[in-house]
């Protein structure tokens, strides 16, 4: 079939708006009346809010709500939904949320929060994951510091015999790497505008890289279900006509255009605080994070300790791959236990590995949540497998581009994960690259093709 | 309170500032001109870049007062409805920009480039361009369009 | 002494979240003068997916892509979308989209095909005309189709897509999974130049060659693969959220300390794209936004090891921890 349009180098869509300015973005959406919403932050690591007296906030000329726990109907959301809008009782990371101010501008609301008063008794953090997996470790959440997959404190992948495999290997080639915690730095800061109409109806512009996933988190936010235990009674002083079983038709969630996300956006940060502020004060209510508080309390790409061994024959084929991975959770889910997942399936790269064990631990700290960042949890992993692809070429005196193209997958292999694989190219992609780079590789590499081994 | 009298994109206007206002406050929350945006507060990211009296300044951490008289040029005020500037055109043309957030500054500091050096090299460019970050698009096809419009503008001229 | 080393690093990619059940949707409205609304629950975070999607309905429709218009800005009047990440956009939402175009060129078919006496199973779509296939003669332009679908046998010319990769859940004892849509693949290639005294690291060539399955825009594929190996580059060499982990002491606060690449540490990075088409995407396309963060990263601290022989095991290659390798290795 001859394309006509697919294929084509046509301009990008949203291009003449962007290079005008006309594009827009939340933080330019104007509306009138718009109230400057600060949160209150935790200090502490780790501690148990014992006072939390917002009456002279409350009473300050300008300000128009405050928030606390006790307004947030349904106080727990994520994936895995054990993460609070707005801490309650407990805190579990430095930034955490704990008050929420909306005034009419930014200077009362700064002061709003300094005049709430908040005591908190700190407890002992745990920051180090390693630390935190030990069995007297401080306790970050009280289901325990590691997350339960099924029975097991990890993810397995197993594929063939890993002992059998070991045995076959002529060289063992064990090796730890350290893949530090990463900030998108987008540049678009976290940042909200919620509209409330009398009608009942919220407006919210949001910076959401998945508009449906957060509609239906916002909405169990919302939501007052009689029988969840962490919901508390609570009523808007304004748009009485607000559902308290908030639906998806409830909320119009405007978004779609957002200054980059690379994973910094798939969890909600300030689209439910908006939204309860909104319907509390009645009044359209906005909340720029600051770049600091983007750094520093938003989500991020959590750290990652990996240790690979391999069994390796001396013809270069990896026959075994035992693999350890921990990643720095954070103090809340978030997408933490999917990386960890993600990571798992394909830990063994783009190679074809017979007998695989790998175990990939998923670890609560008391730092803030980590979460989705470009890459998943195989970010990490790439980086560990080829740093040891290297490091296997060295061990067998052999040319790093042979190490890769004698176990890179061809078609009809089996992943860890027991897929059969279709559409493999990665032989023919390092051809390309030698060639684009004036790399003269050995006939016997430019003769392969990923439709077979090529070699026995 | 403060009066403060500046000229933006050629039409002149009058507002009142503290003395710890910035010129991206006014020209965001006063004025409503919004390409230039909040990407730090700090000077560190561009986002915020305009041009007062065709220099390349961040708006953020210029106090509005001192911007007293001066005629002030953000991403608006170059093109007209059908006619775009061609640093605009070179953008949208080579992909120089991906999510948008840091294009007008970035459009803005190329044109103060083009300003002082119209036949820059890649390396001009990069260095003109080095305290304005992207994060998507990894500049080089922000280079790209810089040097489009460069020649495009050389070959208008002669 | 400043020396030179080469490294090299390779990887794969899933499209679509791990496990499937992502679900996306589109519709296609074809307006009574043949011209296009897309409407999709996609977010265009920079990546282009309104362009890509609607270049994916005009090839459907045999329209120009600027006849296509996209609205993806409400949850009120948007179809689902799952949400752009897991490199799943183009894939995921591509399927619907195509879905939805085939639907409303179906609509079309069929309305043409009694204006021209001809069977709709025969009709295809090409040049902004329905056309009996292999009689180009026999053709009409698709306005005069939408209209007389509109005005004429009172239709709505409207196309609703939808795709969703079935939900599988892990295997507890084995993982066993059907964790993605497709692969794509990639393979990067680094060259370094190290400075022994300070422990810089300076890169001089990135060369990135990726698998797209089929690039359906390649400036945005370049785009991803350029700004994606920016984000690697600063991965390998300046980025670091806590420099004293697991402490949170002299974490950054702006963006001078967090030190993101600046246009002076990327060099001109050369892309290479490869077309192995999936088997099941949408023209055969494949998702490759996220994989282009990671290889760069390898590569890089390969090359430095090829250059002055030590290895970086700990991410990032900043000037000291270079020079502390160097002096435990006892110099370059």
């Amino acid at each position: 079939m001859t394309m006509k349009v697919v294929g084509q180098r046509v301009k990008r869509y949203d291009g003449m708006a962007h290079v005008t300015g006309e594009t827009r973005f939340v933080d330019d959406v104007i509306v009138p009346g718009t109230l400057t919403v600060k949160a209150l932050r935790s200090p502490v690591s780790k501690g148990t809010i014992k006072t939390m007296d917002t009456s002279s906030a409350e009473a300050m000329p300008g300000v128009a709500g405050v928030i606390t726990a006790e307004d947030v109907p349904c106080n727990a959301y994520g994936l895995v939904p054990d993460q609070p809008v707005i801490a309650d009782e407990t805190v579990r990371f430095k930034g955490e949320v704990v008050a929420a101010v909306a005034a009419v501008d930014e200077d009362t609301a700064l002061e709003a929060l300094e005049k709430i008063n908040l005591e908190i008794e700190e407890e002992e953090c745990v920051l180090d994951p390693l630390e935190a997996m030990k069995p007297d470790a401080p306790k970050v959440r009280p289901e325990g510091n590691v997350f339960m997959y099924d029975e097991r404190p990890f993810r397995q992948i197993i594929l063939g015999d890993i002992e059998a495999g070991f045995k076959d290997a002529d060289v063992v080639v064990e090796n730890e790497y350290v893949h530090p915690s990463l900030e998108h730095a987008q540049l678009e800061l976290q940042t909200s505008l919620a509209v409330p109409a009398a009608s009942g109806k919220l407006t919210i512009y949001t910076v959401s890289q998945a508009l449906y996933f957060h509609l239906g988190q916002l909405c169990g936010i919302l939501q007052m279900e009689p029988d969840q235990i962490q919901c508390k009674s609570w009523a808007p002083k304004t748009g009485s006509s607000w559902r308290h079983n908030a639906g998806f038709s409830d909320v119009n969630y405007i978004g779609g255009t957002v200054g980059g996300g690379f994973g910094s956006k798939n969890d909600i940060h300030a689209d439910h605080v908006t939204a309860l502020l909104a319907l509390k004060t009645g009044q359209p209510c906005k909340w720029r994070w600051t770049r600091e508080e983007d750094l520093l309390y938003s989500t991020f790409r959590g750290a990652w300790f990996i240790t690979i061994k391999d069994g390796v024959k001396k013809d270069g084929r990896i026959v075994a791959r035992q693999m350890k991975s921990i990643r720095d959770a954070g103090g809340y889910s978030s997408l933490n236990p999917y990386v960890v997942d993600k990571h798992s399936f394909v830990a063994t790269g783009p190679y074809f590995v017979p007998n695989v064990q790998i175990h990939g631990y998923c670890v609560y700290t008391n730092k803030p949540p980590a979460s989705s960042m470009r890459g998943f949890g195989v970010t990490p992993s790439v980086f560990a497998t080829e740093l040891q692809m290297d490091k296997i070429a060295q061990e067998l005196g052999m040319d790093p581009w042979e190490v890769r193209f004698i176990n890179a997958y061809r078609t009809g292999d089996q992943t860890p994960t027991r897929r059969v694989l279709n559409s493999v190219a990665l032989v023919e992609v390092m051809q390309k690259l030698a060639e684009k780079a004036g790399v003269d590789l050995p006939d016997k590499l430019k003769n392969m093709n990923s439709k077979e081994r090529g070699w026995t | 309170m403060h009066s403060l009298e500046l000229t933006v994109n050629g039409r002149s206007y009058q507002t009142t500032v503290t003395l710890k206002t910035t010129l991206l406050e006014v020209l965001r929350d006063k004025l409503f001109i919004t390409s230039p945006k909040v990407g730090c507060n700090s000077g560190d990211c561009g986002t915020c870049s305009v041009l007062i009296d065709d220099k390349l300044v961040r708006s953020c951490i210029t106090n509005a007062l001192s911007t007293q008289g001066k005629e002030i040029t953000t991403v608006e005020g170059l093109s007209k409805p059908g006619h775009l500037h061609p640093l605009q055109e070179a953008f949208h043309e080579k992909y120089g920009a991906q999510c948008g957030f840091c294009t007008p500054g970035m459009i803005l500091a190329a044109k103060a480039l083009l300003d002082e050096n119209p036949k820059p090299s890649r390396k001009d460019v990069r260095e003109a361009l080095s305290g304005n970050l992207c994060r998507c698009a990894g500049y080089g096809k922000i280079v790209d369009s810089v040097m489009a419009a460069a020649e495009q503008m050389g070959q208008a001229k002669n | 002494m400043k020396k030179r080393g080469i490294g090299i690093g390779a990887s794969l990619y899933p499209t679509g979240m791990s496990g499937g059940g992502d679900s996306s949707q589109a519709q296609v409205k074809v307006q009574p003068d043949g011209t296009v609304v897309l409407t999709t629950g996609a977010c265009d975070i920079g990546e282009g997916c309104k362009t890509v999607l609607a270049q994916m309905a005009a090839e459907v429709l045999g329209i120009n892509y600027e006849q296509v218009k996209v609205i993806n800005d409400n949850t009120d009047n948007c179809p689902l979308s799952f949400g752009t990440f897991a490199s799943r956009v183009t894939y995921v939402d591509g399927k619907a989209t195509v879905d939805a175009a085939e639907k409303a060129r179906d609509i079309l078919f069929e309305v043409a095909g009694q204006m021209l006496e001809a069977n709709p199973g025969d009709m295809e779509a090409v040049d902004g005309k329905i056309s009996v296939k292999g009689s180009p003669d026999r053709s009409l332009p698709i306005g005069e189709v939408a209209g007389a679908a509109t005005f004429g046998m009172r239709k709505l010319v409207v196309g609703l897509g939808h795709y969703m990769r079935e939900p599988s859940a892990p295997d507890p004892e084995t993982g066993e999974i059907d964790p993605f849509c497709t692969l794509a693949w990639a393979a990067v290639l680094a060259e370094v130049e190290v400075d022994t005294e300070t422990g810089e690291v300076d890169l001089l060539r990135l060369v990135c060659s990726y698998d797209v399955g089929t690039a359906i825009n390649p400036l945005l594929t370049e785009g991803q693969i350029e700004g994606g190996g920016a984000m690697s580059i600063g991965a390998a060499l300046s980025e670091e959220l806590y420099p004293n982990y697991p402490s949170l002491e002299q974490a950054p606060t702006n963006l001078g300390d967090y030190a993101i690449p600046t246009t002076m540490d990327i060099p001109d990075i050369e892309a290479v794209i490869h077309e192995c088409p999936s088997t099941n995407g949408p023209f055969g396309a494949k998702g490759i936004g996220e994989m282009t963060a990671n290889t760069p990263a390898p590569a890089i601290i390969n090359a430095i090891h090829d250059a002055v022989g030590v290895w970086i095991m700990t991410l990032p290659a900043t000037p000291e921890r270079v020079l502390r390798a160097l002096d435990e290795k006892g110099g370059a």
